[in-house]
């Protein structure tokens, strides 16, 4: 069950995200309504494989680009960021 | 049934590209051969740096011709050939490699070549991201760069415009006496063979003075920004791309879609494609010395490719004394791209009888000694293109 004692709040492209501890940053990428990266013919991307392997999940976090968001747990006041 | 041509260009890499596109244009009907992809071999493998090099006289007179070439030709290159006036910043670690930026700003004045001297803190502006204890850099703002098999691919098609009939993919069986012979049977009759193979020119003439030297090359992700202009290390007084040993140096290249390319290794004697990895990981050292932030990069891809090495490192353009029908445009070494242009003219106006725009003597097959830049970097030599 959701414990709204323990949830965390982070910023996708700057707009709050209210998530439970455990939760992917991809996951918390979706839950604001976005995807996670651009591909060169400017088309979006969003997880596929949700294991790290596709790299199709990359955003950046914490200033650092191209991070693997399925494979990050999202921190309290971490600052992620898609294209 | 043999089919008859003023000229016959082996290879379609850029070389052969230009060869072709040069021969066209001054109206020699002109074939080319490839037996792979246009562009594939050593051009594919290249960085696709456009430099002016000053090793020796004569690579300073091909690489400047070949540079102005180039840029009177940027306006008219399709997009995906990538060309950037980025420039070339020659970086000094210390103050006895400043002593060398002054003495090549000398020499490229002496050509015409503005440069522009950069101290530590007018270089940390310019590239933020390189170590902060360098001591300054030369900045040659008209050098550039392209993605080499898009470019080879524009100058073939340009020759085919132009009348040029490209034979691909076909394997030459043998080339000699004013006859091409490829697989399947066709006979080409040629009053001129340009042989344009890169390091695989020895196939055709085992007497050629070629070897293999290869290199590694490794490309990052997308980070835009972080490298402004293509960063060469000035650091061959210590790191030296020595003749004959194994050696990395410091290149690294910002491309139009944000990544970086990372260079570069020089190795004899190896002549397999596989990736070396002590050579890569020496090579990365070598670039997170002047570049600490690409340590936090992903590298998506780390290729090979093989350099046609000459033991003087000037390339071979002219007649094979031993079979006048033979016309050679080989051995680039690391510079092909940027002297393909060059190289095209060179062999055009040779072979339609026409004075060359620089002279043909440095680089004819058969030659004598030349002379070095004296404080001369055995190595900055070509780490490129």
């Amino acid at each position: 069950m959701p414990d709204p004692a323990r949830s965390i709040t982070l910023t996708v492209n700057g707009t709050m995200v209210r998530v439970q501890p455990g939760t992917t940053v991809a996951a918390a990428i979706l839950i604001a309504g976005g995807y996670t990266r651009t591909s060169v013919s400017g088309e979006p991307r969003a997880p596929l494989c949700g294991m790290g392997i596709c790299f199709e999940c990359r955003a950046s976090i914490g200033g650092k680009l191209h991070q693997r968001s399925c494979q990050i747990l999202c921190t309290q006041g971490m600052d992620v960021r898609t294209p | 049934m043999s089919e008859t041509w003023d000229v016959v260009v082996l290879g379609a890499g850029i070389v052969g590209a230009a060869c072709a596109r040069a021969c066209s244009l001054r109206g020699l009907r002109t074939a080319v051969v490839e037996s792979g992809a246009i562009g594939g071999g050593a051009t594919a493998a290249g960085m696709g740096h456009i430099v002016v090099m000053d090793d020796s006289e004569p690579q300073l007179a091909l690489t400047r011709y070949s540079q102005q070439l180039w840029m009177a030709l940027s306006d008219r290159l399709p997009p995906q050939a990538e060309f950037e006036s980025c420039g070339t910043l020659w970086v000094a670690a210390d103050e006895e490699e400043m002593q060398e930026v002054r003495r090549k700003q000398r020499v490229y004045a002496s050509l015409g070549v503005a440069t522009e001297i950069l101290d530590s803190r007018a270089l940390r502006e310019a590239e933020p991201h390189l170590r902060p204890e360098m001591a300054g850099a030369l900045l040659v703002s008209s050098d550039a760069v392209l993605y080499p098999p898009c470019a080879a691919a524009w100058l073939l098609e340009e020759a085919i415009h132009f009348g040029a009939k490209l034979y691909a993919p076909r394997t030459v069986v043998s080339a000699s006496a004013g006859h091409v012979r490829l697989d399947g049977g066709t006979e080409l009759t040629a009053e001129h063979i340009v042989v344009a193979c890169g390091a695989d020119s020895v196939r055709l003439i085992p007497e050629l003075p070629l070897r293999k030297r290869k290199g590694h090359l490794v490309i990052t992700d997308r980070y835009p920004g972080l490298v402004r202009h293509q960063l060469v290390e000035l650091g061959y007084l210590k790191s030296a791309h020595s003749l004959t040993t194994d050696s990395v140096a410091f290149n690294a290249q910002p491309r139009r879609t944000g990544q970086i390319l990372i260079g570069s290794s020089r190795q004899y004697g190896a002549e397999h494609t596989a990736v070396d990895h002590a050579i890569l990981k020496a090579m990365l050292a070598r670039a997170q010395l002047y570049l600490p932030a690409l340590g936090a990069c992903s590298a998506i891809r780390v290729w090979t490719g093989f350099r046609a090495a000459t033991p003087d490192k000037l390339p071979l353009i002219g007649p094979w004394p031993a079979d006048e029908t033979l016309f050679l445009a080989t051995g680039h070494e690391g510079l092909g791209i940027t002297t393909s242009l060059g190289t095209g003219r060179l062999v055009a106006d040779a072979l339609s009888g026409a004075a060359t725009e620089i002279p043909l003597e440095p680089y004819l097959p058969v030659r004598g000694p030349i002379e070095h830049s004296s404080s001369t970097h055995p190595a900055a030599g070509g780490l490129h293109a």
